[in-house]
């Protein structure tokens, strides 16, 4: 028991004591997370706005004379590549892996607190290129999020000149931000947990950010090296990715290079990144329905075991991305087997949060809210996944609104749902007050039926072949006159729900200073995070004692049990009974 | 936790595993620093992958002649080509600073410090040798054999670029551990780790024979394929 030694130790060597050491070079994880989460969601408000501008030249073309074909295409690039990495991975990973892993572990700072600040600044290092890519001649890279060469680099692409250049350095520097902090969560959660904090008493939202975490750290090399790669063909003229090619005339130098490597990399990289977004979504929206729903989470070791098996599955199906690149086609057969498997754990876990949820004593909280919305989305989502998996079904509808909206509904809109709820869940444990429910409520209903609104006609669209990223459709044949219609509502509905996000930041403003006050632990949850002596915790969390762990994290309603919440460092002795029986009828429920 | 099963509980040898992996306690048996290296280097596992399994499929895809690898390193000496010598003295002098790194690392935790800065210095030293002959080879192809990232005389243009891509990225680390080793033995011989026990030395040293390790993958697949 070395570590216990170590962790209790009264290490005063990075104790605040100044404003700045405070609040803005702090090595205080919640701090951090709370940097890490303001940038994000400042840099995601960005990507937001350029969806609205997507959405006004799509919905009513010609009518905005700001909006050129190349603007149209750098907000889709960079609309995409924000929301993707510099909004989800960061908010979830970075903020709230950082914020939760040592609550909920019981440590008092991730292992090297040092590392951790230089990771976020690292990160805000990131944000800052990617964001002074708007301002170079030529703008930011129009290329698509994916970046495939060798458009992405070829004049006639906006951005080919500098945009690009930015794009990858910045994509280079997150990398290294992360690898940083991700070395820190993932030794944190093996080596520093509390004493009684076995791996299987954890709660499943540290289980899915341990995973999430451990395929970033496996897949964002990929990313690194193919933005090596396409940094070389771009300033050194190599030809990695580029084959011999006449670009507007003229004979490129370029010879024998292949395109599909990159393809291969970048989506070995992509595929994981989905996982690394959905993974810590999946385990904090376990928690709040567990929570919310005063019922233990149902079959938690197969939850965990879906966790890792999605992790492990996540790195053998990228080429489902690529089923129309023009590669062997005996490898769409391999992969479409590997996706469709991915299928089985997915849907253990959302029959799991089902099953939590039957009979259960439902509050319908604003949190639970948006992790009940969050289990229509998703299962919405990965239904139409399964056709995409499929190569004959791909075929006619890769690169439409099908695809679109399949990836809005089951990356985009549900981690993003988690999020809601998980902001609404512990923001009492970020600031002692609760959000306003009112303005939630709207905001939850706003959303939810909003999502709807715009995803479920683009299905839709995409049955009809209207292909994605195309600044105007024009007159084609195949395409009837009322996709417009349809068009038309589809922006119409995603400007509403974009200005309904403005209630969400205002609630947030408004609740830090003026929010109901919550005193500690107002969700009555059972997770260390709640537990701590003050609330919220202050630095080190655990004032003198770190805290011992007697128990799982989802003993709800226990039956004979007073209350209907176990903390999980309240030992056995101290469970207070209806009556005077012993406890023994329940004790080998919680091993 | 064993203590808790009577004998009516069965407990199979795979429950068994579980049990000691995810027991109230580390995971793994070692320092923080420690574990942080390995799953670090498990990280550049990756990088070092993806790049080599690039080279293998831009070597596959090219369309011009790759060239002879044992012709194009081959150096001149005494009037005779001799295939790979310079590579091969490379890598021997690589793989011998392993070797005075691992020695350094048993003097370390026998606490005899002297020794051990004086092998890390060595490890250095015999790292820095490397990074001077790698830029040799460098100047020798670039000059005399016109070879450039972008193009390449002697066939196909992604040789070049690969290779000093690859070797590039290598030859970093190399320099990267260098600097590491010199810091680290700078610190040993002023007595910082006093207090703390002397594993870093064992952390550099991981990190120094992942980056030899390395080499022993890149040299097979580049200069033998």
């Amino acid at each position: 028991m070395d570590y216990i030694a170590i962790a209790d130790r009264d290490d005063k060597s990075h104790h605040p004591n100044s404003f700045f050491s405070k609040y803005i070079w702090s090595q205080d994880h919640k701090v951090i997370a709370i940097q890490y989460s303001i940038t994000a969601i400042a840099v995601g408000l960005v990507a937001l706005f350029l969806s609205g501008l997507m959405r006004l030249q799509l919905g009513f073309p010609d009518q905005f004379s700001f909006i050129d074909p190349s603007n149209y295409l750098q907000f889709v690039t960079m609309h995409g590549m924000i929301m993707v990495i510099y909004l989800l991975t960061a908010l979830l990973l970075g903020g709230f892996g950082n914020y939760l892993i040592p609550l909920m572990v019981g440590t008092r700072d991730m292992v090297f607190p040092y590392l951790n600040m230089l990771s976020y600044w690292t990160y805000l290092l990131s944000v800052i290129v990617l964001m002074m890519s708007f301002f170079v001649s030529g703008g930011p890279t129009g290329g698509g999020w994916t970046l495939y060469p060798p458009q992405t680099i070829l004049p006639g692409t906006p951005g080919s000149d500098l945009g690009i250049i930015f794009m990858l350095i910045s994509l280079a520097i997150f990398i290294v931000a992360f690898t940083m902090g991700g070395l820190n969560y993932v030794t944190t959660i093996l080596q520093a947990r509390a004493k009684g904090m076995t791996l299987m008493r954890m709660p499943l939202s540290i289980w899915g950010i341990f995973i999430a975490t451990i395929l970033g750290l496996f897949a964002f090399p990929a990313l690194l090296v193919s933005a090596i790669m396409m940094m070389f063909d771009k300033l050194l003229a190599t030809s990695f990715f580029m084959p011999a090619i006449y670009s507007l005339g003229d004979s490129l130098q370029h010879t024998g290079g292949s395109p599909i490597l990159f393809q291969h990399l970048f989506w070995f990289f992509g595929h994981p990144e989905v996982y690394i977004v959905a993974l810590p979504a999946f385990g904090m929206v376990s928690d709040v329905i567990s929570i919310h729903a005063r019922k233990n989470i149902f079959g938690y070791r197969m939850m965990v075991w879906a966790i890792v098996a999605i992790g492990g599955l996540s790195f053998v199906v990228w080429a489902h991305h690529m089923y129309v690149s023009g590669m062997n086609p005996y490898f769409g057969f391999f992969f479409a087997t590997t996706t469709l498997i991915i299928a089985v754990p997915t849907a253990i876990k959302v029959y799991n949060w089902l099953l939590t949820l039957w009979r259960g004593n439902i509050h319908l909280t604003v949190p639970m809210l948006f992790a009940i919305g969050f289990i229509f989305t998703f299962t919405h989502g990965g239904l139409t996944g399964l056709f995409l998996g499929n190569v004959i079904i791909d075929l006619p509808l890769s690169d439409t609104f099908f695809v679109v909206a399949h990836f809005h509904m089951v990356m985009g809109v549900s981690p993003i749902m988690v999020l809601f709820a998980a902001i609404y869940h512990w923001f009492p444990l970020f600031t002692g007050r609760f959000l306003n429910t009112r303005l939630g409520k709207i905001h939850f209903w706003g959303t939810f039926l909003g999502t709807y609104a715009i995803y479920l006609p683009m299905h839709y669209l995409g049955f009809l072949g209207v292909p994605r990223r195309y600044f105007a459709l024009g007159d084609t044949d195949f395409i009837p006159a009322s996709v417009q219609t349809l068009n038309a509502s589809i922006s119409v509905s995603a400007i509403i729900v974009g200005t309904i996000q403005l209630i969400f930041i205002i609630n947030l403003f408004w609740s830090v200073f003026k929010g109901k006050k919550s005193g500690p632990n107002p969700w009555h949850a059972n997770s260390l995070e709640w537990q701590t002596p003050q609330c919220p915790p202050q630095h080190g969390n655990w004032g003198e004692k770190l805290p011992e762990v007697h128990r799982w994290a989802y003993d709800y309603s226990v039956p004979g049990v007073k209350d209907d919440f176990i903390p999980q460092n309240l030992s056995q002795q101290k469970v207070i009974m209806f009556n005077e029986t012993n406890s023994s009828d329940h004790e080998g429920d919680k091993k | 936790m064993s203590s808790k099963l009577n004998k009516n509980e069965k407990c199979s040898a795979w429950q068994g595993v579980i049990q000691d992996f995810s027991g109230d306690k580390q995971v793994f048996d070692m320092s923080w620093g420690k574990l942080m290296m390995w799953i670090f280097l498990l990280s550049d596992t990756f990088i070092f992958s993806v790049f080599l399994t690039g080279y293998m499929h831009a070597r596959m895809a090219a369309t011009d002649n790759w060239p002879v690898s044992s012709e194009v390193f081959a150096m001149t000496i005494a009037g005779n080509s001799i295939p790979l010598v310079l590579i091969a003295i490379m890598t021997f002098i690589l793989i011998t600073s392993s070797g005075t790194m691992a020695m350094a690392v048993n003097y370390a935790y026998r606490g005899e410090l002297k020794k051990t800065v004086y092998l890390m210095s060595a490890t250095a030293f015999l790292g820095a040798c490397f990074v001077g002959m790698q830029a040799f080879e460098w100047t020798k192809l670039i000059i005399d054999e016109g070879i450039r990232p972008w193009g390449n005389p002697l066939g196909a243009t992604q040789f070049g670029a690969v290779f000093f891509m690859i070797t590039g990225f290598h030859g970093l680390h190399v320099s990267a551990g260098v600097i590491y080793l010199t810091v680290i033995a700078k610190r040993v011989n002023s007595g910082v780790y006093e207090k703390k026990g002397y594993q870093i030395v064992e952390i550099t040293g991981l990190y120094w024979h992942f980056v030899d390790l390395v080499w022993v993958f890149i040299f097979a697949f580049f200069y033998l394929w």
